[in-house]
């Protein structure tokens, strides 16, 4: 469904050239679920960017069998779609819920937008109630609800989620992340998350990319980060920190990874 | 827990007045704080922050602070004036907050800040001052502690900004240390080792340390015991080694909605809110 080939994205020109992405590759089929991790600055959100076409980029992208050119038509657009991190600062606050689901539609020319935006509320768990509030009369969890929605109502193939829980409490997370493997099964959706949590990729994705400066330096399957199997050293130290701020099930494991690193702390010089 | 303790707290109740509505930020929390590590956690609004912040009385005007004891080291924080309560902040209590890009002097050197930090409460020459820092810095895993000593806030990582941060926390020698969100900000790998950095220097200077998170497991992990509290109330208290064992249904909800690594659930937990919660809060 998506394919990336030696994917590169440079900002800047002459001595302040930044890469923010160096040869990227990866293919998803369609209907995965397909994490990106990493850390701030990584450039998982600029991988993101690229595959919406909203940075230029080199390289090869295809989606749905179709090469992407820096032009691309309605029909591309339609088929990709994306939710971003702060849900209040991707709503317009000057826009009423109903404004916000009805552009899309607008844009892609469809009809019955009466019974699409009702339709979309019902999919992301609101209500009609909410039809007609501002983002500010939303709490932040019901803000990402409207902007899943958005991203839903012109019926897309794929759906690119930007950090799509790091802004909400845990408790609303869940509900989130729910909403969303239930949209991913109803729609048979291909979905690509950027994450910088693993226990939230790990939950949502069948393989992984673990990306840092700028390169993707492993693509693993989920079993194999569930069972702490990476290959790069880079992905056993985020996999250990991660281990350390409390992201295992298992308490015990936790608290003697952390013993052993009191250890050696105490014993270094100084 | 030591004979006496740090910090006692009791019936703590803070209101911010508004126009034309009163918001009842805390409503009645007691703990009790050793030479420990005790964590605070809750989700947004649910009053941790105000906690750390009415001790230090740093709340904004208009806004009303009542409890039945707020005893710091055996000292009555109530009674205490402007100029005494001084002492306190800095001193003896010490904060660190969230994100060092907004907590630094963008204009001052690191160095120069933490050495202030000392001179503020203690009399000292500015060369003993710069010596305490240079130190400090040493102490926080910082390699070239000269070089750094002379960079601005904008210079270094983030990861190296909070341990900024905390040295010019700990470089005063305080009893107790309240860390607000000390890693929210900070990429995960640092985070660990932020937070081992911290504890071990805690435990160095037999201080007290008040962890303030969202974090659940983060808070369990480095701290002795928990206090989950949500809308103002305390819900429970309990030791950190102990959570699993947890009997609210609060703190129950909040350690089942998270994801794991190495845990496979189709559907995660979701909290359902029950509004007896708030009458049965702990005593």
């Amino acid at each position: 469904m998506i394919a990336i080939e030696n994917l590169s994205v440079t900002f800047g020109a002459g001595q302040r050239q930044i890469r923010a992405v160096r040869g990227a590759s990866f293919a998803i089929p369609r209907g995965e679920i397909f994490g990106l991790v990493g850390e701030s600055g990584a450039g998982k959100s600029t991988v993101l960017r690229a595959l919406a076409g909203l940075v230029r980029a080199e390289g090869r992208i295809e989606i749905a069998g179709k090469a992407m050119t820096a032009r691309r038509g309605r029909t591309d657009l339609r088929r990709i779609q994306m939710v971003f991190q702060d849900p209040y600062g991707s709503l317009n606050p000057m826009h009423m819920v109903d404004r916000i689901l009805a552009e899309p539609l607008a844009i892609h020319r469809l009809d019955d937008v009466d019974r699409r935006i009702g339709q979309a509320l019902a999919e992301v768990g609101l209500g009609r109630e909410h039809r007609f509030r501002f983002p500010h009369q939303l709490s932040g969890g019901q803000r990402q609800r409207i902007a899943i929605a958005r991203a839903l109502i012109a019926g897309p193939e794929i759906l690119l989620l930007d950090e799509p829980t790091s802004a909400l409490d845990l408790s609303i997370q869940a509900e989130i992340l729910n909403l969303l493997r239930r949209l991913w099964r109803a729609h048979g959706l291909t979905m690509l998350l950027v994450s910088h949590d693993l226990a939230v990729i790990a939950h949502m994705c069948q393989r992984i990319a673990v990306m840092n400066r700028a390169e993707i330096v492993e693509i693993l399957p989920v079993e194999r980060l569930r069972r702490g199997e990476a290959d790069h050293p880079y992905s056993r130290a985020l996999l250990a920190a991660s281990y350390e701020t409390g992201e295992t099930a298992n308490p015990g494991r936790r608290r003697a990874a952390l013993e052993q690193d009191r250890v050696s702390f105490n014993q270094a010089p100084g | 827990m030591t004979e006496t303790p740090i910090l006692a707290v009791e019936d703590l109740v803070v209101r911010y007045r508004g126009q034309h509505r009163e918001t009842i930020a805390l409503n009645g929390i007691s703990f009790v704080l050793g030479r420990e590590r005790l964590g605070i956690v809750g989700e947004s609004g649910s009053g941790k922050t105000t906690v750390g912040r009415a001790l230090l009385r740093l709340l904004p005007p208009r806004t009303e602070v009542t409890a039945r004891r707020l005893d710091f080291a055996g000292q009555d924080l109530r009674a205490l004036d402007e100029a005494a309560m001084r002492n306190i902040r800095g001193r003896r209590i010490s904060m660190v907050l969230q994100d060092p890009k907004f907590s630094l002097n963008p204009v001052m050197t690191v160095g120069r800040q933490i050495a202030e930090s000392y001179r503020v409460h203690h009399k000292a020459s500015r060369k003993e001052a710069r010596e305490r820092a240079l130190a400090m810095l040493e102490e926080l895993s910082i390699r070239e502690p000269g070089k750094v000593f002379d960079l601005y806030p904008h210079e270094v990582s983030g990861g190296m900004g909070q341990r900024v941060m905390i040295a010019m926390m700990l470089v005063p020698e305080p009893a107790l240390l309240i860390a607000d969100e000390p890693t929210s900000a900070l990429d995960v790998t640092v985070q660990a080792q932020l937070l081992t950095l911290i504890d071990a220097l805690i435990r160095r200077r037999g201080m007290a340390l008040l962890l303030i998170s969202h974090n659940i497991n983060l808070v369990a992990s480095f701290c002795d015991r928990v206090m989950v509290m949500y809308a103002g109330r305390v819900m429970e208290t309990c030791r950190a080694a102990d959570l699993a064992e947890a009997r609210h249904p609060y703190t129950r909800g909040l350690l089942a909605c998270r994801p794991v690594v190495d845990e496979t659930r189709e559907e995660l937990a979701t909290l359902a809110r029950d509004p007896r919660w708030l009458e049965a809060a702990e005593p």
